[in-house]
């Protein structure tokens, strides 16, 4: 035995089996890893979750991009290193064995084998014992032995080569693999040849340090572009920043599609796009690129992968609503822009946030019950679009925001009409709606009209000596001007408090038993304000005369709820969308990844040897032929019950052969 | 003994018999017929799907007799069903036998059903040793697979039905791949029934196909699972139609082999010992599952990645899915080190198997439910 040196020890412990189960395990536990800790997300969102201390850690140890850290990169490395050297360990046994038929087998090692039977009778030629081998599949070697003949046959060799080709298949697979990863980046970055920008600033302002030429072997990266826009850049989100990766080419989005089921699910994106030269500007090519079919160029794959609003116009009309203006004034503003708006001596900052052309809603409940036999197919009758919408955040001055969903068209309930705009104070809480009702000539004038006169201290005394006198059109004065106080009271405390200042009064003031009662009289008294005050702004602003029906009973209880809601909506305007004109972005992913094809070949080789090592059996069968006397011996490198059918089959096979002859 | 053979022998051509040849006929006519008449709705991929169905179905059915008949008698009676439709979706609920038999639903009820009763006809065939009950057993799942089959038959044709756009092969959810699951499995436990001639393992995957059948059912009353849905861009390619199949062939062989290991447990400890297969038998089975479910899943999650490197740009993104994929198979290879370079036997490769189900049930279910990622499609 050699002296074993620290070489050979290596050698030993990286080609065996206990090194590589080793490595699987520890391969799937760290992969465990990344799945369960969602991988590359804004370092903010961790610091949230796990506190500083955990995040520094965490992040020391890389679990935040645990696929491209050192360590495990090196558990890569070390299996295609473990899977090498069992190849090279393997090699020369494997290829021997592939030559040898072992004819050079002695009678007494035959007769060692596990699988082994003697015939004794008339022997038949050896020659009919060959038609069978041959028959069988089996190639075979002849040397006499013991003075009789041995056939030392064989089949199924190509096992050997599955061996190969699977495990020269990892190794493939992994350096293809390396190859595009982000090796040579992480390299740079350590050495400090390459910084990640964390600064929002424009692409024209990043540093080269940021910068990798169009050169670079292998990336990944994104870009968006709004329609009619051109970039010539990638962006690779690394950590908590990013790289700036220059393309060989420009290229431009003409037009973004999508399309959609009957049910609102996306049927299609795609992407016009041209790829222009980037020194003389004139167009390469133009293609449409789709979800599942990429565009190919010059070793670079572009790859439809998302989309959203490139910068919508926006024309708004502004309601102010706490003040006494019923008009409101006109706005512009682009989706991803931000505009700043005096309101009652206060500055809003607003920031349009996106845009939906439209949205399918199911009203009510789904109209299918669970269908356990019969039809498959949803019955969609109840859904329905509700037309565009958009959202923006309003900041206020304290820097504090709230989030508003805007519907551009009106909206039915229960057989009325109204405008609908959602609320709310956190992201990701479902929004709080706002319903304003629309006038007899679907406008919301009426209701501001209405809004701006129920907010106005100056004409409650005119509502309410048009309310007493159509009440007590024979009283005497005080009587009228005590309820024109009361009035006047009541029409203060909804303007301030709404329905719950209102009822906190009842509660303070009335004894229990007749608060029920006192409360439908407030109510009523409300509402016949709110008549008295709309009949009067009606004819102030040249209308006709309200009618006395149901449906103004309708408009006035909904106008009084609204008002009363409006105490919530934390913002003093609403905006209403009266044009817009959608401009779309498309996400591009641009990838260059020459490791792909090693990686390929290698699944090939992979799954060709895999399939050769399970499907094709290895066997070796031995017949010592001597004068009335037949050795025969089987052997496998697989132990199967396939394996103990065939040699009985043989068996019995071989039996008869000497029977019959 | 008669597959394993045949293939062996060179004259495995001349071996086939009349109903062989007509049987392959039959399906290329058909294959043709579809292709004359579609052909040119189909991209260049799925004309070569065509044939190639038709020839892997051809080469199956020489290999295993019974799929012969299966296949024949789910190609007629979907065809009855598609044809009843008459073109109108709305026939599901009122005629008569779309409405309690072959709409897609129906189907898949009916099979559940069977699959239900083929785990209790089993069991009490285990339990009173009566191998007419094994065959009652055997019987019903094979009702149950043809049933399943039929049912996914004509709920793709149903999907084209809704419109000509939503049109697709249903294996495009979990509600649809789990109806796959039960089928797969049941089909590949059925070959090992007809090559061990031993029909008492029924009484152990059966029910893991029932505790399948179980979720679907669940799935679509809680849930409203069974609607057919059109599919979103990112699924539109010929690339499913490999994809997801290798993939259950190797879901589906994986849990075969984790029953089977239940099996051995129990026999290695005497119990149930004397109704089941000798411990040898069950240790091969064992391994010849996880062999052709490694060789599927290798292949599946292959096809896998080249389909994501047409859709989302790279072949390989440590997207939970595919990380959890990779676990499996390492799982699985490090199984296949162990019992063939080590040669280790017994009880610790059998509670492997076993855990290993736990892992690949993970890998297909939980991944979809607790993690997200690519694969649950919430965004594009
Ligand atoms: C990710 C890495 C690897 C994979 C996917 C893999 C896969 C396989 C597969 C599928 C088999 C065939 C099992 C069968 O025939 O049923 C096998 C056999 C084998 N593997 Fe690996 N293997 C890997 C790494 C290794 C390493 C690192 C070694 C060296 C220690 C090794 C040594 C062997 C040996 C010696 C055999 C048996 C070959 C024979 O008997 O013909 N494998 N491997």
């Amino acid at each position: 035995m050699t002296p074993s040196t620290p070489t050979k020890s290596l050698y030993e412990l990286f080609s065996s089996m206990r090194f590589a189960i080793s490595l699987f395990t520890l391969l799937a536990i760290a992969s465990v890893i990344g799945t369960v800790l969602k991988q590359n997300q804004p370092y903010t969102d961790y610091i949230i979750k796990f506190g500083q201390f955990w995040f520094t850690t965490f992040r020391w140890m890389g679990l935040f991009d645990v696929y491209h850290t050192v360590w495990f990169v090196s558990i890569l490395f070390f299996l295609v290193l473990s899977t090498g050297t069992c190849i090279y360990r393997n090699l020369p046994g494997i290829l021997r064995d592939m030559r040898s038929f072992r004819a050079e087998a002695s009678e007494q090692s035959l007769r060692h084998f596990h699988h082994q039977a003697e015939f004794f009778g008339t022997i038949p030629s050896t020659h009919a014992l060959e038609q069978y081998l041959t028959q069988n599949g089996y190639a075979f070697r002849e040397r006499s032995l013991n003075g009789g003949t041995l056939l030392a046959a064989k089949r199924g060799n190509l096992n050997r080569l599955g061996y190969l080709f699977a495990h020269s298949a990892i190794v493939f697979i992994c350096i293809g693999g390396l190859i595009d990863g982000n090796l040579p980046l992480q390299a740079e970055q350590a050495m400090g040849l390459k910084h990640i920008e964390t600064r929002d600033i424009p692409e024209s302002e990043v540093p080269a340090i940021s910068r990798l030429s169009s050169s670079n072997l292998s990336f990944r990266g994104n870009v968006t572009l709004p329609e009619n826009d051109s970039a010539d850049v990638v962006f690779l989100n690394v950590a908590d920043g990013y790289l700036v990766q220059e393309l060989p080419f420009r290229i431009a989005l003409k037009k973004f599609h999508i399309e959609h089921y009957s049910t609102g699910q996306p049927k299609t994106f795609a992407s016009d796009v041209v790829l222009l030269d980037k020194k003389t500007g004139q167009p390469i090519l133009s293609r449409t690129i789709k979800v599942n079919h990429p565009l190919i160029y010059d070793g670079i794959a572009i790859y439809q992968s998302s989309f959203g609003d490139g910068g919508t116009h926006l024309a708004l009309s502004v309601w102010n609503l706490n003040g006494p203006q019923a008009t409101a004034i006109p706005l512009t503003g682009n989706i991803h822009d931000d505009t700043s708006i005096q309101v009652n001596q206060q500055t809003l900052r607003l920031e349009f946030k996106d845009f939906h052309p439209f949205n399918i809603e199911s009203i009510g409940a789904d109209t299918t019950p669970a269908n356990l036999g019969g039809n498959a197919v949803a019955d969609h009758k109840n859904l329905r679009n509700a037309g565009p919408s958009f959202e923006y955040k309003i900041r206020f001055a304290d820097g504090q925001a709230l989030e508003y969903d805007n519907y551009m068209l009106p909206v039915q309930i229960d057989n009325r009409w109204f405008m609908v705009t959602g609320m709310r104070d956190m992201p990701n809480k479902p929004y709080h709606y706002l319903r304003l009702p629309l006038d007899p000539q679907s406008s919301l004038d009426g209701f501001m009209r209405l809004r701006a006169a129920l907010m106005n201290p100056d004409v409650y005394p005119q509502i309410a000596q048009n309310f007493a006198r159509s009440v007590l059109p024979d009283s005497q004065p005080d009587e009228q001007k005590k309820l024109e106080i009361s009035i006047i009271k009541e029409l203060t405390m909804f303007a301030h408090g709404g329905y719950p200042a209102i009822s906190d009064f009842i509660e303070h003031n009335i004894p229990a038993n007749q608060r029920d009662q006192a409360a439908q009289s407030y109510l009523k008294i409300l509402e016949l304000s709110a008549w008295q005050a709309y009949v009067m702004v009606e004819a102030q602003a040249h209308q006709p005369a309200p009618a006395q029906n149901d449906a103004t009973g309708w408009f006035l209880r909904d106008s009084l709820n609204a008002l009363n809601d409006i105490q919530f909506y934390g913002a003093p305007i609403y905006l209403q969308l009266d044009h817009f004109n959608q401009v779309q972005s498309s996400g591009l992913q641009l990838t260059r990844s020459p490791g792909k094809n090693l990686v390929y070949f290698g699944s090939m080789l992979l799954v060709l040897g895999v399939f050769t090592m399970f499907f094709i059996q290895e066997r070796r069968l031995w017949l010592l032929v001597k004068p009335g006397e037949v050795l025969f011996t089987m052997s496998s490198n697989r132990q199967t019950f396939d394996f103990e059918n065939e040699f009985s089959r043989h068996r019995q096979a071989i039996a008869k052969l000497i029977q019959e002859s | 003994m008669t597959t394993a053979h045949a293939l062996s022998r060179q004259n495995f051509l001349s071996s086939l018999s009349v109903f062989d040849w007509l049987y392959a006929a039959l399906l290329w006519t058909g294959a043709f017929y579809a292709f004359t008449k579609y052909g040119h709705y189909m991209d260049v991929y799925e004309k070569g799907f065509l044939f190639g169905a038709a020839t892997i179905f051809s080469v199956l059915g020489w290999l295993w007799k019974p799929i012969r008949v299966l296949l024949l008698t789910v190609a007629g009676v979907s065809l009855f069903g598609i044809v009843d439709y008459q073109g109108d979706l709305t026939r599901a609920n009122h005629a008569f036998f779309l409405k309690y038999l072959l709409a897609s639903q129906s189907a898949i009820m009916w099979m559940s059903t069977l699959f239900i009763l083929a785990t209790l006809t089993y069991w009490l065939a285990l339990a009173i040793r009566s191998p007419f009950a094994e065959k009652v057993g055997s019987a019903l799942t094979w009702s149950a697979v043809a049933m399943g089959l039929i049912g996914l038959m004509v709920r793709w044709y149903e999907s084209y039905l809704i419109s000509p756009d939503v049109g697709h092969i249903p294996i495009s959810n979990l509600y649809e791949v789990f109806i796959l699951f039960s089928i797969i499995t049941s089909l590949l436990y059925l070959y090992y029934e007809t090559r061990y001639n031993n029909r008492s393992l029924g009484a152990f995957v059966l029910p893991l196909i029932s505790a399948a059948v179980g979720f679907l059912l669940w799935y679509a009353i809680d849930r409203h699972a069974q609607d057919i849905q059109p599919l979103v861009p990112a699924l539109q390619s010929y690339w499913m139609k490999l994809h997801v199949p290798a993939n259950f062939i190797g879901y589906g062989s994986f849990s075969l082999s984790a029953m089977v290991a239940v099996a051995w447990l129990l026999a290695d400890r005497g119990i149930l010992a004397s109704r089941l297969p000798s411990l040898d038998i069950l240790d091969d089975l064992m391994y010849k599952s996880i062999a052709v479910g490694f060789g599927f899943f290798t292949i599946a999650t292959i096809l896998g990645a080249m389909w994501a490197a047409e859709a989302w740009g790279g072949y390989w993104s440590w997207d939970p899915k595919e990380t959890w994929a990779l676990i499996v198979w390492l799982n699985y290879a490090a199984w296949l080190h162990i019992r063939l370079v080590k040669g280790l036997r017994g009880a610790f490769l059998a509670w492997w198997a076993v855990i290993g189900l736990f892992v690949t049930v993970f890998a297909f279910l939980g991944v979809n439910m607790f993690l997200s990622g690519l694969h649950s499609y919430g965004t594009l």
